[in-house]
């Protein structure tokens, strides 16, 4: 029992090493791209994971913190030619800040305000980016010359979703994490356990939107190119988050990691067999998860052999 | 310790509670009763923070708590039940009691070793990895009862912790209120069931449509007239 307790613990760190060592044996281009996207997702999935799988604070505009984020980057360059990779502080940063004003006025109440709300956020920052010409350069968008190749991002990439991987299992494995889902299961119950409802979904909102921003600012180092449609994107980012995240299995720490790799080659089939139409079969694929698998893949395991206490 | 002061809560027009004021001493068992709809419940959801009154105040230990917030309210220490359990459907029986510990402690070990003597206190423990969803409603009380301890309150506001249990059942909820009291917690019980009120209460306060109609020792408000007016009828009276 206890060895194979320790050889769980492992695992982890296995994975890590293993994916260390790609780039050693595999340089097809294409492939080191897809694994990064795949690394970016996981961060993007781990963050939302937190505040809607933990927490239960549902945001459907979690492009809110990946554009500030993938901006906070684009910008600095773009106003003053500082690089880009400055925005990896940057960017996190003005993600809080802008996370902040929001959970303070929506968290007080509960039920859609929050989710609608971030819908609304994400919403209204797409169109300033795209109007406030001066200031974002529009519709056109900001591009940069890239500065390495891709085995330098793949090992960001990676960096990127381990550390937001080990920080959220810490996090959850703690008394934040406690209170999270104690808020998550009975916000009253959790009120009268002593628990400060409004500080602690605070509290996981800003870890959440301080990695999506991350991800964003590494999205604009990596890609060299955005735009308000790509980073500030309803379905591409914010519905794309959820997905990721319910497919996996939600609440679970390695759900978002599966529901990650499913989704980047899922969407990357669609849209080469399925062209305009792969957001019909993104519909569908929505409906079969919340029919079939409302646990994720993850739980699939426990699904075929139902049986839990009592 | 716990202190009611003219205290009234009117949701539109329709007055829950009126006037109404008591006093909870230190190691007492303080039983509220009264019929159905009669604002019992929401003397303690204004006592825990969940409404705050339309006047009055209420003073714990000496000191005004009226309006604070539920998690303030419960820090100070005063920890409730809910009659309608709130158990944390998808964590375990541990955890939910170990989320309730850290009101108090922040390491996650410490939290744990607390959690599994308050689970032992209420006799629970052998439930410790139970999804709580999947408890019993007996078994569910008691989770209620054990995550208001972990929190180390000085006084317990249990509400209607006896009601939907079977006999046996009973007994068991009786004695733990009764081991909570050696523990030196102060208690302020909301019943519904007359053995259980009658046999563990030191003073009992009676309420009807809000207000008070008696308050005494259980034989004093058990022969009390208005009282029996109250639950039976004016005919019984």
């Amino acid at each position: 029992m206890e060895s194979k307790r320790q050889f769980k613990d492992l695992i982890p760190w296995l994975i890590l090493v293993v994916l260390a060592l790609v780039p050693l044996i595999e340089r097809n281009p294409y492939i080191l791209h897809m694994m990064i996207m795949v690394f970016i997702w996981i961060c993007l999935g781990q963050s939302w994971n937190l505040l809607g799988g933990f927490t239960g604070q549902v945001s459907f505009g979690h492009a809110t913190f990946y554009g500030v984020g993938a901006y906070s980057a684009g910008l600095l360059y773009f106003h003053k030619e500082i690089s880009t990779w400055y925005g990896m502080f940057l960017g996190p940063l003005m993600a809080m800040v802008f996370a902040v004003p929001l959970g303070l006025i929506c968290f007080r109440l509960r039920g859609a305000y929050f989710a609608l709300a971030m819908l609304a956020l994400a919403e209204v920052l797409r169109l300033v980016a795209t109007n406030w010409i001066s200031f974002t350069n529009g519709a056109v968008g900001i591009l940069i010359v890239p500065i390495a190749g891709k085995v330098f991002y793949y090992y960001m990439a990676l960096a990127l979703a381990a550390v937001s991987f080990y920080v959220i299992y810490r996090v959850v494995n703690s008394k934040w994490g406690y209170y999270f889902v104690a808020i998550r299961e009975d916000q009253d119950a959790a009120e009268s356990m002593g628990i400060d409802t409004t500080k602690y979904k605070l509290l996981s909102l800003l870890i959440s939107a301080f990695f999506t921003g991350l991800a964003g600012a590494f999205y604009m180092n990596y890609l060299a190119f955005i735009d308000p449609h790509v980073v500030f994107s309803l379905v591409d980012v914010s519905i794309m988050m959820i997905l990721v995240v319910m497919l996996g299995g939600a609440g679970t720490l390695y759900g978002p990691a599966i529901g990650a790799v499913i989704m980047v080659i899922l969407s990357e089939v669609f849209r080469s067999y399925f062209g305009h139409a792969n957001l019909l079969i993104l519909g569908i694929l929505i409906i079969f998860i919340i029919v079939f698998i409302p646990d994720g893949v993850i739980e699939i395991r426990r699904f075929l052999k139902r049986r839990t206490y009592a | 310790m716990l202190e009611v002061r003219n205290l009234t809560k009117y949701f539109g027009g329709l007055g829950a509670v009126r006037n109404l004021s008591f006093e909870v001493e230190k190691g007492q068992i303080f039983g509220l009763i009264g019929p159905n709809g009669s604002g019992k419940t929401t003397v303690f959801n204004l006592i825990n923070g969940f409404y705050s009154p339309t006047s009055g105040e209420i003073l714990f230990k000496g000191k005004p708590i009226t309006g604070f917030k539920p998690n303030v309210i419960c820090r100070k220490g005063i920890a409730r039940t809910f009659q309608v359990v709130k158990p944390l459907s998808r964590m375990t029986v541990l955890e939910n009691v170990m989320a309730s510990a850290f009101c108090r402690v922040d390491s996650l070990n410490i939290a744990k070793e607390e959690a599994l003597k308050t689970l032992e206190f209420c006799s629970l423990i052998h439930r410790k990895d139970y999804l709580a969803k999947s408890l019993t409603i007996g078994d569910r009380k008691r989770l209620e009862i054990a995550r208001a301890i972990a929190t180390r309150p000085e006084i317990i506001l249990l509400d209607e912790t006896a009601a939907g249990l079977n006999p046996t059942e009973l007994d068991q909820a009786i004695a733990l209120i009764k081991k909570i009291r050696e523990q030196g917690v102060t208690i302020l019980i909301v019943e519904h069931i007359m053995r259980v009120i009658m046999s563990i209460s030191d003073r009992i306060h009676a309420i009807n449509y809000g207000q008070t109609i008696a308050e005494g020792t259980p034989q004093e408000v058990a022969n009390n007239k208005a009282v029996i007016e109250a639950y039976l009828g004016e005919a019984y009276a």
